[in-house]
């Protein structure tokens, strides 16, 4: 009984290690995380730009912005992933493939909570602060960029670290639109051993946590380092 | 367009709400070139409504504030902004940038907002700080500093932007009793230069030292308004003679 027990484990990790099923995996993974990688590096400045319109004087913008955010708060990822995907596309007669879509649907998403984080990080700057710079005879973007953004960016690193951790697990959601990230590579490893290796399923979900967990937890850990920080520099 | 006798500053007929509440009630009072107008009242009579105003950073609803003889009240912010360069400002609670040293606090107006070559903005600001014997904190961020040095930085601050007035609104209101006479004692140095400024105090000694004359508000009513030799020695209307003595010391009390 033991020694089955041992080799059929054995056997199933052998999975993992078959033919290129490993670097396909780590493939897979790298996939995720460029399309995570570029949707932030996209969406974080378009966020800053759009927060920063937000505290603008100026109901309508802030009106549009404030629908633009709830639409992707509401709105499961998903179904924007698909709305990208399926639809937009034939509405439009253009073909666009998945990996692209994935970018631009997942940075306009980044765009839309970081406007809020970027807001939300602006209006905490004391109301003081801003009459002093106007008292220098700052002007709204001086005081934007040497007053307000300094003097949360404190703030708003560590959600937008935890943003960045939400991002890099949603891609697991990419399988459905047809992209080969870690999640797809792993399914098929899968299917093409169904039959040798029953238990594959547990090594290989195995493994995309532990691949997942790698990438996500150092990202985790420092959002939360860098928020006690923030909060005892804040204390002034 | 100036000429001796036009006054640095001129205010009329101010009047200035928040919503119902009238908190400026035809405000009147000019200040010439060098002089020193001490503005003195009870708690809420609109002595810092007053001098935001004087700046813009509040709106008024009817009467007129004339900058060296030239209308400035009603202007578009981007006017009030070049005007901001020319009137410098400290408030109650210093509010130096945290995030920034005090050289960069400094230097940020002259540089960023005036523009001003680099080189001539750090030699400026290394004479003004060896006037206030604070060299050694030129690269310490704000918290590293006391509450009586953070204030005389921000009066710096203001400073270095070469005002044609200052305003000061309370400034050692929230200093601890040791450090308000560092404070006061730059102000007054200021005003031997011949400084003209607006000042806004509860410190009745400071006050009767500094002022050229004094502008007693009551509710928003300029109640007496007369040189301060005068106001200190014999305030003519009942309400400032109540004032001064509320703000008297403990042991001159009866
Ligand atoms: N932003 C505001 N909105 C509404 N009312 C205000 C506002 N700021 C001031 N006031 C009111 O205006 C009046 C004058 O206030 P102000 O701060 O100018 O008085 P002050 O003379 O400076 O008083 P203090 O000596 O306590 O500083 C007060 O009644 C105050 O409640
Ligand atoms: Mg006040």
């Amino acid at each position: 009984m033991a020694p089955l027990l041992v080799e059929s484990a054995a056997s199933g990790a052998q999975v993992l290690f078959l033919g290129d099923n490993f670097s396909r995996l780590l493939g897979g993974l790298g996939t995720s995380l460029a399309i995570s990688g570029l949707a932030l590096l996209i969406g974080l400045p378009l966020g800053i730009l759009l927060g920063s319109l937000r505290i603008v004087d100026n109901w309508v913008l802030r009106g549009i912005l404030r629908v633009y955010l709830e639409f992707f708060r509401i709105v499961p990822t998903l179904v924007v992933l698909f709305l990208f995907y399926y639809i937009l596309p034939r509405e439009m007669g253009i073909q666009i493939d998945g990996k692209t879509i994935a970018v631009i649907a997942f940075a306009l998403w980044v765009a839309a909570e970081i406007s809020d984080v970027v807001r939300s990080g602006l209006i905490s700057v004391p109301d003081h602060q801003i009459e002093t710079g106007k008292a220098l005879g700052m002007s709204g973007f001086q005081l934007l960029w040497y007053v307000r953004l300094p003097q949360s960016i404190n703030l708003m690193i560590p959600a937008v670290l935890n943003l960045a951790t939400r991002v890099v697990k949603t891609t697991s959601l990419l399988l459905l639109i047809s992209v080969i990230d870690v999640v797809t590579v792993g399914q098929q490893i899968m299917e093409t051993n169904r039959m040798a290796h029953p238990d594959a399923a547990f090594w290989v979900y195995g493994f995309i946590f532990l691949l997942y967990f790698i990438v996500c937890w150092p990202l985790s850990m420092i959002a939360k380092a860098l928020e006690k920080r923030a909060k005892e520099r804040n204390r002034d | 367009m100036t000429d001796a006798s036009t006054p640095l500053l001129r205010v009329t007929d101010v009047c200035k709400s928040y919503g119902e509440h009238e908190v400026l009630k035809n405000v009147s009072f000019s200040v010439a070139k060098g002089e020193v107008l001490v503005l003195l009242g009870p708690s809420g009579s609109g002595k810092s409504t007053l001098i935001r105003c004087l700046n813009g950073l509040e709106d008024i609803q009817s009467g007129s504030i004339e900058f060296e003889g030239n209308t400035i009240s009603g202007r578009k912010e981007k006017d009030w902004r070049e005007l901001r360069t020319r009137i410098g400002m400290v408030f109650q609670s210093y509010d130096l940038f945290p995030n920034l040293t005090v050289a960069q606090n400094i230097c940020l107006g002259p540089l960023k907002v005036q523009k001003r070559d680099r080189h001539e903005v750090e030699q400026q600001m290394n004479s003004l700080l060896d006037e206030v014997q604070l060299s050694e904190y030129r690269n310490s961020y704000p918290r590293e500093l006391s509450g009586g040095q953070k204030q005389r930085i921000a009066i710096v601050r203001a400073l270095a932007m070469n005002p044609d007035v200052m305003l000061f609104d309370e400034v050692t209101a929230s200093l601890d009793p040791e450090m308000v006479r560092e404070v006061l004692e730059l102000m007054l140095g200021l005003a031997r230069q011949k400084m003209t400024m607006i000042v806004v105090t509860h410190e009745m000694e400071f006050a009767r030292r500094v002022a050229d004359n004094v502008l007693f508000l009551e509710n928003g009513v300029v109640v007496e308004q007369q040189t301060g030799e005068e106001f200190f020695d014999c305030p003519s209307t009942e309400r400032a003679q109540a004032f001064l003595h509320s703000m008297s010391p403990i042991d001159s009390v009866d």
